[in-house]
């Protein structure tokens, strides 16, 4: 459902950087793949290309700030980046024009886990390390250095290790409002959250997919309170922040006090999420870091100084309950 | 009572009838509807607050497709017009401003009714096919969006601007009602002038309607426009629904159920003959079978398959073919009687 339509803005876009890159750094790119041989008057700036997935959320947008924060000149690196608005076919182009350029590394957010089997050997033909940031592939693994991301169960687990502890001993209806069907962090969040609670006295009574859009967390929970009755639901596991906003709306439209009447658990932690926890009206989120540009800096910089570098590494997620967002929210970049 | 099956809106509302009961009949709350603070709350009347931009979409979709066209970019405009109210409003120093909240509005309309002109610009001065045409807005409306909320969501705290999704006028949502209103609108301005004839004259054929004294390019033009305008009534009625202008999921797939909708309500997409009263049931057939399955709780994994089964099952029923059949099954139970006749050409939807 997310998949949108910028493929000819997407293709247009890519072809026309492609041509600017090629044109503009055709020069030292050639030399910058045996840079450090020569030793070059660049001296050991590592460049880097960046193929992100686009700028499809709030959550993106962090992520790619962080990145673009880390790869900065002043940590000796030079970073091309590309944002190829969810066309995978985009995507793996921009990567092409990387390996054409010769840059020293390459950082890909894969926007969907097939079809990579191809470029990246072509990637690992011209020795150019990759490492895979956020999402996976499911190409074979000496393909890639690293990948670098989340842990979508553990979060799931989190949440439901606070809902479990919290509400677990008596009877709780619950509702669940899922993540895009099919997607890996809706599969993950909702079987790490089901495990936590399972033998507590938690039941979920319902679960339908919201699409992680704040529309489809509203429409999906006012149905959820015709059905049952808005005195017939205690809690709702929201599997994104936009939801359990759209969720808050419907609540109080149906004339209950979200978070009281009703209490919200919610993962993601962007902005408005924090808000809400700091308002009372979302009760605990736990964190979906964004913020992984130091990590895979760190990696890349060891992959091309030769070291080698844990293969899998997740980002380390946090949790809020109301008073640890208070505190948090007026350092959040995010 | 003959006359009744034959109407060419008997199938539709049969099957939203039946939607309806299947639903009351799992679960008999559907149907309650109860008064708190001298305002309806039930299923049904979420269904009527729902159905609002998908209705002005759908309204827009039946004219322009009545002149043989097609609009492909309406969820493009709505995403771009709750874009453009919701920064205005963010950034302003008062969002809770009636005033503020009002040229937000009127600026979103106009920067619709530009796009709507634009597409028809596109499809009857240029000439380009309207499936193109209005796919160049379609694929990059929604980049323009992205442009104005800078890529995030926009969120705003604005009464007034909340008011539009949620608020209540005489006991009814008042979300619902601009949807009354577009379709009382509508009905008046295309059938009780020869607007309406006209429309379906440059649909059936513009070359034999250009020749025959009627201003085809206008026309053409006009309900391209009057497209925009609508889906940009829609995106800020999404907007105010979530109080936030999310560029990237507002109006996703809307340009198709609005097709359907108009489809179901018996419009032939060959363009000429429209029936805003069909679009209008083709409208709460959907949003009906949008909350079935909430309703019934069939679980997300096979809720698009259910979706398409009931859907498949509503066209196949209203397909010409089928009712002759049914006809001549009807008319061979009665033929014993002297007065059955079955050879009536039933009309074509």
């Amino acid at each position: 459902m997310k998949k949108r339509f910028l493929t000819s803005m997407a293709l247009t876009g890519a072809a026309a950087f492609a041509l600017t890159a090629c044109s503009s750094d055709g020069g030292d790119a050639g030399s910058s793949g045996d840079a450090s041989g020569d030793g070059g008057s660049s001296g050991d700036t590592i460049v880097v290309g960046f193929a992100q997935t686009g700028s499809e959320s709030g959550w993106r947008s962090a992520n790619t700030e962080s990145m673009k924060t880390a790869f900065s000149e002043e940590n000796g690196f030079e970073l091309i980046f590309n944002a190829a608005d969810n066309d995978t076919a985009a995507q793996i182009e921009a990567v092409r024009g990387f390996i054409s350029q010769g840059v020293d590394a390459i950082v890909i957010a894969p926007i969907v886990e097939d079809g990579w089997d191809d470029v990246l050997q072509e990637a690992a033909d011209a020795d150019i390390p990759v490492i895979l940031e956020d999402r996976t592939v499911s190409a074979s693994d000496d393909l890639y250095a690293a990948w670098i991301g989340l842990d979508f169960e553990q979060e799931g687990v989190k949440a439901g290790e606070w809902a479990a502890e919290m509400y677990g001993g008596e009877e709780t209806k619950m509702v669940v409002l899922e993540g895009t069907t099919g997607s890996a962090p809706a599969n993950d969040r909702a079987t790490g959250f089901d495990a936590a609670i399972e033998g507590t006295m938690i039941e979920k009574i319902d679960s339908q997919t919201g699409d992680f859009t704040r529309d489809g967390g509203k429409s999906v929970m006012e149905g959820f309170i015709q059905n049952y009755g808005v005195d017939n639901i205690d809690l709702v596991y929201a599997h994104n922040d936009d939801m359990a906003l759209g969720a808050i709306e419907a609540i109080k439209a149906a004339g209950a006090v979200p978070g009281e009447d009703i209490k919200i658990i919610s993962i993601d932690a962007v902005h408005d999420g924090m808000q809400a926890l700091v308002d009372g009206e979302i009760n605990y989120i736990v964190e979906c870091n964004p913020l992984l540009g130091d990590l895979v800096a760190a990696a890349v910089s060891a992959v091309v100084n030769g070291e080698e570098v844990e293969a899998v590494q997740y980002v380390e997620d946090l949790a809020f309950d109301q008073a640890a967002a208070e505190a948090a929210l007026p350092d959040r970049k995010y | 009572m003959t006359a009744v099956y034959k109407h060419r809106l008997f199938w539709p509302i049969v099957s939203l009838i039946t939607l309806i009961a299947i639903n009351a009949i799992a679960r008999p709350q559907f149907i309650k509807i109860t008064m708190r603070d001298g305002e309806l709350y039930g299923p049904l009347i979420s269904i009527l607050r729902e159905s609002a931009p998908l209705m002005l979409v759908a309204l827009g979709m039946t004219i322009v497709i009545a002149t043989r066209g097609i609009d492909l970019s309406v969820g493009a405009t709505m995403a771009v017009s709750g874009a453009v109210a919701l920064t205005i409003i963010d950034g302003s120093g008062d969002p809770g401003n009636l005033g503020t909240v009002l040229t937000a509005c009127v600026v979103a309309l106009l920067v619709s009714l530009v796009l709507g002109a634009w597409n028809g610009f596109l499809v009857s001065v240029v000439g380009i096919q309207p499936i193109i045409a209005t796919l160049v807005l379609m694929l990059a409306g929604r980049g323009v969006a992205l442009l104005i909320t800078g890529g995030f969501i926009t969120t705003v705290n604005s009464e007034p601007f909340a008011f539009i999704a949620s608020g209540y006028l005489v006991a009814l949502p008042f979300a619902f009602l601009i949807g009354v209103v577009a379709i009382v609108v509508m009905s008046l301005v295309e059938r009780r002038t020869a607007l309406g004839v006209l429309t379906e004259a440059v649909g059936i054929n513009p070359e034999a309607s250009r020749l025959a004294g009627v201003r085809s390019r206008s026309i053409i033009w006009g309900a391209y426009m009057v497209s925009g305008v609508l889906a940009g009534v829609a995106g800020l009625i999404y907007a105010s629904n979530i109080r936030a202008a999310d560029a990237n999921a507002a109006g996703v797939f809307i340009e198709l159920y609005a097709i359907l909708a108009v489809v179901l309500g018996g419009t032939s997409l060959n363009g000429g003959k429209f029936s805003i009263a069909g679009t209008v049931v083709g409208v709460l057939i959907i949003q009906t079978l949008e909350s079935s399955i909430l309703f019934l709780g069939v679980s997300s994994a096979q809720s698009p398959v259910f979706f398409g089964f009931v859907v498949a099952l509503v066209v196949v029923v209203q397909s010409p073919r089928m009712r002759e059949g049914l006809a001549a099954l009807s008319g061979r139970m009665r033929s014993r009687g002297p007065g059955a006749r079955n050879d009536d050409k039933v009309e074509v939807a």
